[in-house]
């Protein structure tokens, strides 16, 4: 008997070995399972954040102490039923929303120079996470985070709510020259941040491509055409270090939480 | 054609000369950035005010670097020599294969060029600009092509075990490639995942995990399933065991990344199906391990005099390690504490220097004799190199991991009264000495990378010059 017709492990074993089409198609439905399994069922559960059709949020219902459904209206800002109807309007605890332009710019520079590489924004539910930064985050709050910015390294502390914890003064002094106000801190210097102006075509083009995501759109009832025309005006002459500025202040004090209720699975 | 049935293959080469020196020097340049992006952390006025230079965009530049510039030429020219030499048959197309070359050089070049001035996408080892990514997603394919073709074409009854590694990391990084990258551009260089969230989270890090479960595991596990039994001059211990390992592997690597996001906003089921699957992969992992070492059982003496074996050997041991340590990390308890820390970035590190960068060394040494038919420059250099590459990855992993467990502590820690013990700031002036450490542990692999290419280069004179000296009498 030959080698060649010697079967060494299972008839199917030998069958696929001998088969460049049969190893090909087998190892292709076999690394796929695991990513379908784990993936498309954040697409439609509950808690995943992802909004359905008339506003609805996957079914998505968080309950307080008592067990009463507390209104999504009050998790993610809906400018029909909230008493702020523009983003300019909008408050602190009305619930989560779109970036305001420069806001969006400032992430876009926060994007670009790495930050999320040692600043996560994603606090967990422990004791000392609570006490250091925070309430623990909740998938709403990164619902229009398109390229989510969670960060996997701390190098540097969590920032998701570092949302006015500082003035805008520190912010700057900071970014500029970071051992100036932290003097153990390894952060690059910032200052020529300030010496750049924003791109005001590229944020008002991502402000409009913001609208158009096949999943979790900015509605075009919160980005309407005069709002995006509008944008020009307040980007203009900005600094990028005010748009990261920007940026910072308005991370983390979306939703007000109430205590008692469980906002995770 | 022109080679007759009693004539010896002839295979297609060149390519695979290409591809090693390509590597060897993006091993150097990669691990130069490592060193480079430590020190920043340890010695911040290394960033020298420069947007370029600053940590948060070399630190792309690195990951790239050493993944797909080292990793990838390595992965390549490998993948077009055991095809050859394991079907007995040239490429499909050596046209194609070139292309694959220049392709994937041309994307090197332009993340030198787009990364340090900030042309990001935002996601981790998927940082390149879209236009890039059609690219890398077009000279993949032409890889993968060659490849399956190759395999298609071959002569004999079997496709070898490598094969199949290489055939299921092309698949599955052409799946995670397309799905992770897509995005709607807002300009040449700039765009935003079409993904938000925990969707975009979670297919991040299904991305992310695979690109070192499938490009940095399974692809190199196919170097090791050719390269160790040839260096040994044993067959695989296991045929049955090589089944075992290759099958479990590519079903069950798929599911680990959801562990990466374990206490975040992600459903709870998804990091505790991540990492209950993670605790199932040591059993094939660790199956595979043995199955290269025990592939060495009557030849171990072998381990006294040849420098290139050591290397696989020791690949093999720190292949063991880091799939016993990724498991425990996916665990919730400990996860809890390693999460966001430079433990991470140690693991990270035991598996991409100890295993990877030390099984590809062994490949291309072993590559660099047979290419160019000669013997190594100097077989005590790549006893150095080896040294080196130990002791440097030893010295880089502990640090991470003193470094690593000490933040975590830091973190969580609360004194009598029930308050915080300390400030954040404090873990980050804490950690000096262990990432200073780090850059010497960086530093002494980084020589060795030096001596490799050195080493290699000397090699391949040495063997032109000799074919030189002989074709002058013939000549004559």
């Amino acid at each position: 008997m030959s080698d060649h017709d010697k079967i060494y492990s299972s008839k199917l074993q030998d069958k696929v070995e001998r088969s460049t089409v049969l190893m090909f198609v087998l190892t292709a439905i076999a690394v796929a399972i695991g990513g379908i399994v784990e993936i498309v069922p954040l697409f439609y559960l509950p808690n995943t954040a992802v909004i359905g059709g008339n506003g609805t949020y996957n079914g998505t219902a968080h309950k307080d102490s008592k067990g009463n459904v507390i209104s999504m209206d009050k998790i993610v800002w809906n400018p029909v039923t909230s008493e702020h109807k523009t983003l300019e309007d909008w408050r602190p605890g009305d619930g989560v929303r779109p970036y305001k332009p420069l806001e969006l710019a400032g992430r876009a520079v926060y994007i670009r120079e790495g930050c999320y590489l040692c600043h996560s924004q994603m606090i967990r539910p422990f004791r000392d996470e609570k006490d250091r930064y925070g309430h623990y985050s909740i998938a709403e709050e990164s619902m229009y985070d398109h390229t989510y910015q969670w960060g996997s390294k701390r190098t540097g502390p969590d920032l998701a709510r570092v949302g006015a914890k500082y003035s805008d003064e520190w912010h700057r002094r900071h970014m500029k020259y970071p051992r100036d106000v932290v003097p153990e801190s390894v952060m690059p210097n910032y200052y020529w941040l300030e010496k750049n102006k924003v791109n005001v075509a590229e944020n008002i083009q991502t402000m409009k491509v913001m609208t158009m995501m096949p999943f979790n759109p900015v509605p075009k009832t919160i980005y309407t055409d005069a709002y995006i025309n509008d944008a020009k005006a307040q980007l203009e002459d900005k600094t990028e270090l005010d748009a990261l500025i920007a940026y910072l202040q308005g991370l983390g004090n979306h939703i007000k939480f109430e205590e008692g209720v469980n906002y995770r699975d | 054609m022109e080679a007759t049935k009693a004539s010896p293959v002839k295979y297609d080469m060149e390519v695979v000369r290409w591809f090693t020196i390509a590597a060897a020097i993006y091993a150097v340049v990669g691990t130069l950035l490592g060193v480079w992006i430590a020190a920043e952390l340890a010695w911040p006025f290394l960033n020298f005010d420069i947007p370029e230079l600053t940590f948060g965009r070399l630190r792309p530049l690195h990951t790239n670097a050493v993944i797909f510039a080292f990793g990838g030429c390595v992965l390549m020219g490998t993948g077009f020599y055991m095809v050859q030499r394991t079907g007995a048959t040239r490429l499909w197309s050596n046209g194609l294969a070139w292309f694959t070359f220049w392709g994937w050089n041309l994307i090197i070049v332009l993340a030198v060029i787009t990364l340090p001035l900030g042309m990001t996408q935002g996601k981790e080892y998927a940082e390149l600009a879209w236009p890039i990514d059609i690219l890398i997603a077009v000279v993949w394919l032409s890889f993968g092509l060659n490849h399956i073709m190759t395999v298609a074409i071959r002569k004999t009854s079997h496709i070898y075990v490598s094969n199949w590694f290489t055939m299921a990391m092309i698949v599955m990084i052409t799946y995670l490639h397309v799905v992770n990258s897509l995005a709607i551009p807002v300009s040449l260089t700039n765009s935003y995942s079409i993904y938000a969230g925990v969707q975009d989270a979670m297919i991040q890090w299904w991305w992310g995990h695979n690109a070192v479960g499938f490009f940095l595991t399974s692809g190199f596990l196919g170097i090791m399933y050719y390269f160790v039994p040839k260096q040994a001059g044993r067959p695989v211990y296991s045929y049955r065991l090589s089944v075992l390992h290759f099958w479990a592997l590519t079903f069950g690597y798929v599911w680990l990344g959801a562990h990466h996001l374990q206490y975040t906003a992600l459903p709870d089921w998804t990091g505790s199906l991540g990492a209950a699957v993670s605790l199932a992969m040591i059993i094939p992992s660790w199956g595979g391990a043995m199955n290269g070492m025990m592939t060495l059982s009557g030849a171990w003496d072998k381990l006294r005099t040849d420098y290139i074996l050591r290397f696989l050997v020791v690949s093999l041991a720190f292949y063991a390690m880091s799939t016993f340590e990724g498991p425990v990390m996916s665990i919730k308890t400990v996860n809890a504490l390693s999460h966001y820390t430079d433990w991470t970035i140690g693991h990270v590190h035991s598996g991409a220097l100890g295993w990877v960068a030390m099984v590809s060394f062994g490949a291309m040494y072993h590559m660099v004799k047979k290419l160019w038919n000669t013997e190594m420059y100097s077989e005590s250099l790549v006893n150095v190199h080896f040294w080196l590459s130990t002791i440097g990855t030893v010295v880089y992993i502990v640090s991470m991991w003193v470094s690593g467990i000490m933040q975590g502590l830091m973190w969580r820690d609360y004194d009598e009264y029930g308050t915080l013990t300390h400030t954040f700031v404090e873990s980050v002036f804490e950690m000096h000495p262990y990432y200073a450490m780090r850059v010497i542990g960086g530093i002494i692999f980084h020589l060795g990378t030096w001596i490799a290419l050195y080493n290699i280069v000397m090699t391949v004179r040495q063997a032109r010059s000799a074919r030189g000296v002989n074709a002058v009498p013939a000549n004559a």
